[in-house]
């Protein structure tokens, strides 16, 4: 007679690294990651932290709203936007900045964005990429049913989102993935693991060891991958597009980080985590580690750096500038994107708004 | 005694209830350590400790539907939503299981359960962050709908609230969180719900208003009274069940009535009251009842958001409106 209980499913969770923490190789690098190649992401990566300074300067200065910078998930915005070809969609939450730039979307455009317009989710490129994404993890479900319709169409295109660690607690994430999985759908999920959701660690937000397990209970594969390690990131990303593209079904990738920054210009990080831990985090953040990498290989040195800072510089200084010539916005840009044809109560609420336009007060 | 502002008005609150009543807990996101993203549960986690005051996993039907099992166990849970914008996938539970689990079970289980949440525009915050939803909770049977207008109301008033046996759906006019200074005693004194305040009389006509456009009327009024025109100003309160006996002896009073909010205007709580009027007073009316409302488009980003807001001088215009009517 049998005393014990046969095991019916194992399941586990790989963590994907190339680059150690002082960029050194600990692995043979991927087939994808040439000296140009490396130097590219570098130098997006480098684009994305030049802008993403501007962006909190312009809300300290009051030129812009509220804005969450990705300060410390340059490595993972990048290669995800790097790794996607033009036909996929992508997918994002807020703090994608780097996968949108890699998409095409204009630096004004976010500029606009968290200065309050909403013609800053107007892209002029990759129009058919979603806008940035407010409401925790509701994104994740809109990827399934982008997904469902390159399926239906037998198109060879993928759908990829991203969400943060907290997010990963709402139905909306568990119900995407048990959608991706039953359906076999074409799409990449993202976990940017970068710790915390704002004052809330991640060690409080789920009972479970990894996030990315929670992609077995969806019925595909989960990994870990070092989200301080472009190669890495950019590595299985591929692959899971490569699968989802092929028709092998979807992905979830955690990609571990660290949020360097407050949550958002509005939050003080430092009511709630120590110093220490910040200090630890900053030793192993991307930039710098790629770079550890490229200068000894002798493909990086001061020179190249400071033209490339430079060269940011200029680039964002010539979005800064797109974004505050943008004209201004006028009442009916209210009223007019409500529906397709303005309604009679709109044409009438429109008209008596702009008797009082000039008077409106500036809360 | 030091004045304090809304928010800590609604801190003071919470502080006094936990003191006296053990039952009463907690939860939300990031209410613990950080206080509340606008520091409303500010010293809650020292005081009294991570069981009773609990920082969630981001989830917010799963933060109400713990709240209402917790209170069907006779606990009082008081639920932050960290924006109202943000209680939205919240309203399975609310609207299925929170508003009704009295009538479900014949009143075998309740209901005693707060959800606070800040509300309403003009605070410059990011798209989802400045709804104005009390009429959608005011149409779901078994709610009451409260919204504090300065610091002693929102004391008082969320005192009320979690004392309530029914589910009370507590709306906090972010806007105003820190624009007024009030004392407000530390002594326990719950305000009725169910009731307005006449928050200023007058014998000319009605101002009708609640939340932060209350404020904006009452500079309104005190524009008009330069002009010898007299407004009498109500503070709703609590949005339901309405209080429409107090508005009705002022109409009856004035003649003319002007409800202001910064909802969107179609089927909104003004639309309510404008009826209630009509069935209950009509013949004391001189006049239609006149809306300042929101208009009926997405809450407009930041930059276009004082275009939408009611304004005093919209405000002056519904009551010339209502005055010159023939
Ligand atoms: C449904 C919903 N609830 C609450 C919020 C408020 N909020 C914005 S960001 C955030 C924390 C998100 O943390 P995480 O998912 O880890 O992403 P991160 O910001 O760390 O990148 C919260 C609670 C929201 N935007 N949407
Ligand atoms: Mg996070």
């Amino acid at each position: 007679m049998e005393t014990t209980f046969p095991v019916v499913a194992n399941f586990e969770v790989t963590y994907h690294q190339y680059l150690g923490e002082n960029g050194e190789l600990i692995r043979p690098l991927p087939a994808f990651a040439t000296p140009d190649v490396l130097q590219f992401l570098y130098k997006e990566m480098v684009l994305v932290r030049t802008f993403d300074t501007k962006a909190i300067n312009l809300q300290r200065t009051g030129k812009m709203g509220t804005y969450p910078s990705i300060l410390g998930q340059e490595a993972i915005s990048v290669a995800m936007g790097n790794a996607m070809q033009k036909e996929d969609v992508l997918i994002p939450y807020y703090r994608d900045q780097g996968a949108q730039f890699q998409r095409g979307t204009a630096m004004e455009d976010i500029f606009r964005y968290w200065g309050g317009d909403e013609r800053g989710s107007n892209f002029r490129h990759s129009r058919e990429d979603f806008p940035i994404c407010v409401p925790i993890a509701t994104q994740y479900l809109h990827a399934t049913g982008i997904a469902k319709a390159f399926q239906y169409r037998k198109q060879p295109r993928v759908a990829v989102t991203a969400i943060g660690d907290g997010g990963t607690s709402k139905g909306d994430f568990y119900e995407a993935l048990n959608l991706a999985g039953a359906w076999n759908l074409p799409v990449v999920f993202v976990v940017n693991n970068n710790q915390w959701a704002i004052s809330v660690p991640r060690s409080i937000q789920t009972g479970t060891q990894t996030i990315a397990q929670k992609a077995f209970a969806g019925g595909f594969p989960g990994l870990q991958v070092d989200g301080n390690d472009v190669i890495a990131v950019r590595q299985v990303m591929s692959d899971a597009l490569e699968r989802a593209r092929n028709g092998h079904g979807p992905t979830l990738i955690e990609a571990v980080s660290y949020r360097l920054g407050d949550h958002t210009t509005a939050d003080d990080a430092s009511r709630y985590r120590s110093k220490e831990e910040l200090h630890a985090a900053w030793e192993k953040e991307p930039i710098l580690r790629l770079r550890k990498y490229l200068i000894a290989q002798g493909l990086w040195d001061d020179q190249r750096e400071e033209r490339l800072l430079a060269d940011c510089q200029a680039q964002v200084a010539q979005a800064v500038e797109a974004y505050e010539q943008t004209p201004k916005a006028n009442i009916d840009d209210i009223f007019d994107y409500t529906y397709e044809t303005l309604t009679e109560p709109l044409k009438e609420q429109k008209a008596y708004a702009k008797r009082f336009k000039e008077k409106a007060h500036h809360g | 005694m030091a004045e304090i502002t809304l928010i800590e008005a609604i801190t003071q609150a919470l502080a006094y209830e936990m003191r006296v009543d053990e039952n009463v807990v907690v939860l939300g996101e990031d209410i613990g350590t950080n206080g509340g993203v606008f520091r409303a549960t500010l010293g809650l986690l020292q005081q009294f400790g991570p069981e009773r005051v609990m920082d969630t996993p981001l989830a917010e039907s799963m933060i109400a539907g713990a709240a209402i099992g917790m209170a069907s166990q006779g606990l009082k849970p008081v639920a932050e939503f960290q924006f109202v914008g943000f209680i939205y996938p919240a309203l399975d539970q609310l609207f299925s299981h929170a508003a009704r689990m009295r009538n479900r079970t014949r009143g075998r289980l309740t209901c005693p359960m707060v959800a606070r949440a800040p509300y309403g525009g003009g605070i410059h915050a990011p798209e989802h962050h400045s709804e104005s939803p009390e009429a959608l909770f005011s149409h779901i049977p078994g709610f009451k709908v409260v919204i504090p207008s300065s610091p002693a109301r929102a004391y008082g008033l969320l005192l009320a609230a979690i004392r309530d046996p029914d589910p009370v759906i507590y709306l906090e006019p972010s806007r105003i969180y820190r624009l007024v200074k009030q004392e407000v005693p530390d002594d326990g004194h719950a305000l009725p719900l169910g009731k307005c305040f006449v928050s200023r009389e007058g014998h000319d006509v009605t101002l009708v208003s609640w939340g932060a456009s209350l404020h904006e009327t009452n500079k309104a009024a005190n524009m008009l009274a330069k002009e010898n025109i007299h407004a009498e100003v109500i503070d709703v309160a609590t949005i339901s069940p309405l209080d429409i006996d107090t508005i009705l002896a002022s109409v009856a009073k004035t003649g003319r009535c002007v409800v202001v909010h910064e909802a969107a205007r179609n089927v909104g709580v003004g639309a309510e009251i404008a009826a209630q009027i009509m069935e209950k007073g009509i013949l004391t009316l001189l006049a239609p009842v006149q809306r300042v409302t929101g208009y009926d488009i997405t809450m407009p980003y930041p930059k276009m958001e004082h275009l939408y807001l009611p304004t005093e001088e919209r405000i002056i215009d519904a009551v010339y409106t209502a005055l010159e009517y023939k």
